[in-house]
């Protein structure tokens, strides 16, 4: 089927998320929408699956124009989608997950569900697409992997023409990545067209037959996939990008954090952290590289305190602070960034010159004997507004109203203005645009320079290359490798995969001088 | 392919036993232990030797008889008590899984219970117990709290939290009084209570699903509104002229040919009300429709995951409606059965809490219709024995509010995780901005 | 909820797409409205549909409408009748009274507006003890229970025990209030320790409550010997809260303890450490948990402080408007508070302006019901309308003001069974 969005505008309230965009895709082509997080690919996926109705402009299916009133309209001519976050009931089968919105039944009116037609269809699907499903698991127990093809079968159940794939490979393996790929050629050849969202410009350019770039809600441009990644990148972004962070190289000192054989099990009884040991200098940055899921967050929690330890000991600056309490560990000068601000970094609403004292609110200057000081915490929230160049009207704007990269200062604001030994970041660039993400960079690497130890955990392998003085690679809850600064994106990428062997042979391959990357 | 694909079917992750779950397993073990204790000494020990306890199963005019069940009440006792010390332990030690759990909880209640009646009739010797005639007592009471239980079970599965059940029952029970008496005709009645409990809920609705109001400051408003709504007409018009407004026609019992004569069951389950034997029906169909049918799996899906229902096509703004009004029209059946149901007048606030007994047995069932039916029978066991007791004569006076707070505690402890942890659907009182 | 921001300004857009809908438009321009306007008119919202109800059960008005055809005057001026009657002496009751204002003495004429404030008493305390646990993140339901256990404690200290003036009901008031605070903290500690929500506890422990109270009242040594009747015995003289002013008002010292209360909770949210930990922790856990803070400490802290301030209503029902305790002794209060802190946005000084303005139904609510046969039931109706009209569009606001940035706030008031 021949998809055609023509001059699609999206406004919300000021913000203009789409600007009159025109997108064609062919029957058989797997079509890249690439764009920085918040340039509009969403949302504009939003309006072609009928979760938003567009301000202007129409969506067009092989030449008739249609209008979806929701996503069922959309489904009913032909349009799947894969969410980023997959929209799958996690206590439903995968059989109730496919069957759920357009049931088989039987009985007539009674409407009895007719669960051998649907795991007949589920089954399949499968075998004519290569899409491995076990059709009577619950979602709940399935892997991401799995779960995301589930999703796809889920659509092509639904005989879906075009399918959109939102940034499909953000929760993948590489080697699930591979296996996505191989599920995408096929769709194709057998005449689907494939919308495929991302900002992975490798990906991009491995699987596109055509690329249309968006910044900021327009389209700016329909590259070859053959162009070069930094084409690529300076039309996503705008101007010309240095892929690379200028930093001098580190000068470690003591060590700081000795985590020793450390295990984490959580109320599931999953082993999320797997017998992990590492220490980490003053001066020196520590990049935890991953893909999401494989025991980061855990980990970085049990750093922190939040999420506690079943076995193993964490040594913060040579005291034992595994039994230490947050708050404890906070005063000892620990600072941390959550991979999740808006969820566990910030009080969406409390003010800004509150959430810039939410960890130090009942310590001098800010606490006066069991009040606070409300001239204090103003004070402080101008000085630390100005420090990090907060974009807000006032320190008494609600958190919740600045934007992501604002949101963000907020909290290194908070933590750096205390004296640190150790500056744990999770994910410090999720979801930021290319400015903010620069200045984060900069003001970690300055951190790193004023002799203070840094835990930065990303699943961005170019972060970590960037950022890291030593890499260290999790899977299956396990740091299965650490590499030095220099190591390539192809070593760090295979064991994320968690494949030991052959990041090795890379290694050895790099050691023999023919680094390709 | 095969290979990968078994491969890849593997958790991510290694799991282990939950570390937190010896805890868990330690403190319900200890539970199970001191209760068994208890009724070893307790009941057991604390009842008079060589008495027995004496259980009526059949009435004097029934056709056939069902000889009475003697049991020598110190020795069931205490055997009774030993196997729950001895589930207990089981439970500390080797943990069992979830469902073994639920068969430990339901066969240590059933020990319990019989212990603790084994005991109360040995106050006098020759005390014999009715059983039959509280088990009928038990459905009797139970009734408005399991179709106020399936009302909680409809709303809450679809993602709306219902706190106004008790609102609906007293309007139902209210409708039927009121309309029953003027149109002297039971059935006009019923439909009244039908069209009341449905009204509050489509109240609940708008509401929580339109106006995104939280659901539970909502269902506590509509509580106090239909008490004033209900109270005012009464006072202002039924209590003044208690014959023209408030002497609703009874319904008759009606037995089923056959099976009300099977012995014991008949007696208790096939003579029975129109009433009763619609809320069997509905305990079946909904039981049914909700894990086999399309309505039921859509239901499920917007309670646990509305955006992924809204993805698939499911207008999840309507079937919460649908499934909050129809919830509504269930309570409002269960507080008919207060008055057409009873033959009983309408009285101010009777409902007193009923409501929210059928609330706690819809968590302490864990929102599975099975689950609210059972408790609710154990609730209205509760309530039933407590009547039976206060003239029964136990060894040791038990105050009649202790047995009469039974539910509220059982609920506590079931939301406290001590029988394992309830878990509401995903999405309950979460309202959903969107279709 | 976590919807982590990755995703395109659609994860974070401010609005839902489509042309706003009418009931949007509405919540739009309420929003706009100010709070004091929406009250006025949800207010007059309740009066037209108390009107409703007092004109379809008034019996002069029925027998009228029954040749509405020949004479339709009639029925309206029966309805009007029946109606005017009943509001008019609703304000009688609760603020002042033209047929004893001028015949007894100048106290005399307060005594609606004294009526008012002893109503609204307990109302302000139970109102202030729901709102300062909402502003925590906490439900609490249970203000019934924790009445009734800090009346328990306090009766029990009043009269059973027998001390000097002054000292006897300051340590009466203390019992009191421990005796609630235990009740709540009982809810908030189960919270802490084993998760189980704090909706479902309280409702469940209120009923406890009434109950145990039934049991006492049947015991010797706290009921009342001598009485046939389930009354407990009478407190001391000396635990008695003073009265403000002379005979006939019955204004009691409970409302200054009210007020102070009022502003004690005012301080203690804005002004305080604790208060600020209490709110971070409600506005959003996990934020405040990272941050160094004891979630679990705080939810038996704040419950501990609103079971006390429910307690202290306790102590205005059996100290100071009543002199024994009765199976009936929460009259109501308990869920009434609920919808007064919701009519004050759970903030101090609102909710005691709520807590007067029900003290004031209630107070007319009785002279009404005396002189017209109106029953008093329907000032029920009238406040849970009220705040029904104020719930809907306020709410709608919140989420649509909240809602974009996937705040907690919003989510706060939102969430269910599993929050």
């Amino acid at each position: 089927m021949k998809l055609e969005l023509r001059g699609i505008t999206k406004r919300f309230g000021s913000l203009v998320a789409n600007d009159r965009i025109d997108l064609v895709v062919e029957p058989g082509e797997i079509h890249a929408l690439l764009g920085e997080n918040g340039a509009g690919k969403s949302t504009l996926m939003n309006v072609l699956y009928g979760l938003y109705e567009p301000d202007e402009g129409e969506v067009v299916l092989d030449d008739v124009p249609v209008r979806f009133a929701g996503p069922g309209d959309a489904m009913a001519a032909g349009i799947g989608m894969v969410h980023q976050h997959f929209m799958l009931i996690p206590v439903f089968t995968v059989a109730e997950n496919v069957m759920l919105g357009h049931e088989e039944t039987k009985g007539g009116a009674l409407g009895w569900l007719d669960r051998r037609a649907a795991r007949r269809k589920v089954a399949e699907v499968s075998s004519r697409y290569g899409l491995a499903v076990p059709p009577d698991a619950l979602v709940a127990d399935l892997p991401v992997g799995v779960q995301q093809r589930a999703e796809i079968v889920k659509a092509l159940t639904r005989d879906a023409k075009v399918l959109v794939l939102d940034e499909p490979t953000a929760v993948l393996t590489p080697s699930e990545i591979d296996d996505l790929m191989k599920v995408m050629r096929r769709l194709r050849d057998a005449g689907t067209s494939i919308v495929f969202i991302s900002h992975k410009l490798k990906e991009v350019k491995a699987i596109a037959d055509k690329v249309t770039v968006i910044r900021r809600g327009k389209v700016v441009g329909q590259p070859s996939p053959t162009a070069s990644e930094e084409e690529l990148a300076s039309l996503m972004v705008g101007r010309q990008v240095a892929l690379t962070l200028e930093k001098a190289p580190a000068n470690p000192g003591d060590v700081i954090l000795d985590v020793r054989d450390l295990r984490v099990v959580d109320d599931a009884g999953v082993v999320q952290v797997d017998g992990v040991s590492f220490q980490v200098r003053a001066g020196e940055i520590y990049a935890i590289a991953g893909v999401q899921g494989n025991g980061q967050t855990e980990l970085t929690e049990c750093l922190l305190g939040v999420e506690a330890a079943s076995e193993g000991s964490v040594h913060i600056g040579g005291r034992d602070v595994s039994q230490a309490s947050v708050r404890d560990r906070l005063r000892l000068g620990v600072g941390y960034v959550p991979e999740d601000r808006l969820h566990d970094g910030l009080v969406g609403g409390f003010t800004v010159a509150e959430n810039l004292i939410l960890d130090m609110y009942d310590r001098t200057p800010f606490a006066k004997g069991v009040g606070l000081d409300l001239r204090a915490i103003a004070g402080n929230a101008a000085e630390r507004i100005d420090e990090f160049d907060v974009r807000t009207p006032s320190g008494g704007a609600l958190a919740s109203t600045l934007s992501g990269g604002n949101q963000q200062k907020v909290v290194l604001a908070r933590e750096m203005s205390r004296p640190l030994k150790l500056l744990v970041v999770a994910q410090p660039t999720r979801g930021l645009d290319v400015g903010s993400m620069e200045f984060v960079h900069r003001r970690i690497v300055a951190e790193r320079d004023n002799g203070t130890a840094v835990v930065v955990v990303s699943t961005e392998l170019d972060e970590v290359l960037g950022l890291a003085d030593r890499i260290a690679v999790m899977y299956r809850g396990r740091i299965i490798g650490e590499l030095p600064a220099g190591a390539s994106a192809q070593e760090v990428g295979l064991l994320m995969a968690g494949s030991t062997s052959q990041a090795s042979a890379a290694a050895g391959a790099r050691g023999s001088g023919s680094g390709d990357e | 392919m095969s290979a990968v694909q078994t491969e890849e079917l593997v958790e991510v992750h290694e799991v282990v036993d939950v570390a937190a779950s010896k805890k868990a397993r330690l403190i319900s073990g200890s539970v199970l232990v001191v209760v068994g204790l208890l009724c070893l000494l307790g009941f057991g020990l604390g009842s008079h030797a060589g008495y027995e306890a004496r259980f009526q199963l059949s009435q004097p005019g029934a056709r056939i008889r069902v000889p009475a069940l003697v049991l020598p009440a110190r020795i069931t006792s205490i055997v009774l008590g030993v196997i729950v010390v001895l589930l207990g332990l089981w439970r500390i030690t080797r943990g069992g899984s979830r469902r073994a759990m639920h068969w430990v909880v339901g066969a240590s209640i059933v020990a319990v219970v019989v212990s603790f009646l084994c005991w109360s009739l040995t106050g006098t010797r020759g005390t014999s117990l009715d059983l039959l005639g509280l088990l009928q007592q038990t459905i009797f009471l139970a009734v408005p709290l399991i179709l106020g239980a399936l009302a909680g079970v409809l709303c809450e599965r679809s993602g709306v939290i219902n706190v106004a059940i008790e609102g609906q029952m007293l309007a139902g029970a209210f409708a039927g009084a009121l309309i029953g008496t003027v149109a002297h005709n039971a059935g006009a009645g019923i439909l009244a209570a039908l069209i009341a409990g449905g009204l509050i809920g489509a109240l609940l609705a708008v509401f929580a699903i339109r106006y995104l109001v939280n659901q539970v400051v909502l269902g506590v408003v509509i509580n106090v509104l239909v008490l004033g709504l209900t109270g005012y007409v009464y006072d202002a018009l039924m209590a003044r002229d208690q014959n023209t407004y408030n002497t609703p026609p009874g319904l008759h019992a009606i037995s089923i040919p056959g099976l009300s004569d099977i012995p014991i069951l008949g007696p208790l389950l096939f003579q029975q009300n129109a009433i009763v034997y619609a809320m069997y029906v509905l305990i079946i169909a909904i039981d049914l429709a909700l894990f086999r049918s399309r309505w039921g799996l859509r239901t499920r899906a917007v309670g646990e995951h509305p955006k992924a229902a809204d993805t698939v096509g499911i207008k999840v703004r309507r079937t919460r409606f649908v499934n909050v009004i129809v919830g509504g029209l269930v309570a409002g059946l269960g507080g008919a059965s207060l008055t057409i149901g009873s033959a009983l007048p309408f009285g101010k606030g009777m409902t007193n809490g009923k409501g929210f007994i059928a609330l706690a047995a819809v968590i302490f069932g864990r929102w599975s219709p099975r689950g609210a039916v059972g408790a609710a029978l154990l609730f209205g066991f509760a309530d039933a024995l407590q009547n039976v007791l206060s003239f029964i004569g136990t060894p040791v006076a038990i105050p009649s509010q202790f047995l009469a707070m039974l539910p509220y505690l059982a609920t506590i402890l079931a939301v406290a995780g001590l029988v394992g942890r309830v878990r509401a659907p995903a999405a309950d009182g979460e309202p959903y901005v969107g279709r | 909820m976590s919807e982590t921001p990755v995703t395109d300004v659609a994860s974070s857009s401010p609005q839902p797409g489509g042309p706003p809908s009418r009931a949007r438009r509405a919540a739009i321009w309420l929003r706009s409205t100010h709070p004091v306007m929406l009250t006025a008119l949800a207010f007059v919202a309740s009066i037209v549909v108390g009107g409703i109800l007092i004109v379809i059960t008034d019996t002069p008005t029925r027998k009228a409408a029954r040749y509405f055809f020949s004479a339709p005057g009639d029925t309206f001026s029966k309805a009007w009748h029946a109606v005017s009657q009943a509001y008019v002496t609703l304000f009688e009751g609760a603020i002042f009274d033209p047929h004893t204002a001028f015949k007894g003495t100048f106290w005399q004429a307060l005594n609606p507006l004294s009526e008012t404030l002893l109503n609204a008493t307990p109302l302000i305390l139970g109102g202030l003890a729901v709102g300062l646990a909402f502003r925590a993140g906490l439900f609490n339901i249970g203000a019934q229970g924790q009445l009734i256990f800090g009346a328990i404690f306090a009766g029990y200290v009043g009269f059973a025990w027998h001390l000097p003036v002054v000292v006897h009901v300051i340590v009466a008031l203390i019992a009191g209030v421990v005796g609630g605070g235990l009740w709540g903290g009982l809810s908030g500690w189960l919270k802490a320790r084993t998760g189980a929500h704090e909706v479902i506890t309280t409702i469940m422990l209120n009923y406890v409550a009434v109950y145990l109270l039934g049991y006492l009242l049947t015991e010797n040594g706290f009921k009342r010997s001598g009485s046939n009747q389930a009354i407990s015995r009478i407190v001391d003289s000396n635990a008695r809260l003073p009265k403000l002013f002379p005979e006939p008002l019955r204004v009691h010292t409970g409302l200054i303890i009210a007020l102070l209360a009022a502003a004690g909770v005012a301080w203690l949210l804005n002004r305080s450490k604790l208060g600020f930990q209490l709110r971070a922790v409600g506005a959003n856990q996990f934020a405040a948990r990272t941050a160094g803070m004891d979630v679990g400490r705080n939810y038996v802290v704040s419950m501990v402080l609103s079971g006390a301030l429910a307690g202290l209503a306790g102590c205005s029902q059996i100290l100071g408007t009543n002199t024994a305790i009765t199976q009936d002794i929460d009259a109501g209060i308990g869920f009434t508070a609920i919808t007064v802190a919701l009519l004050g946005r759970a903030q101090p000084w609102p909710t005691v302006l709520a807590g007067i303005l029900y003290g004031a139904f209630q107070a007319g609510g009785v002279t009404m019901q005396s002189r017209t046969g109106t029953p008093i039931d329907l000032v029920n109706v009238l406040q849970s309308i009220i705040v029904l009209f104020i719930a809907a569009p306020a709410l709608v606001g919140a989420i649509f003001r909240l809602r974009g940035t996937a705040s907690t706030s919003g989510q706060q008031l939102a969430k269910g069974w599993n929050g």
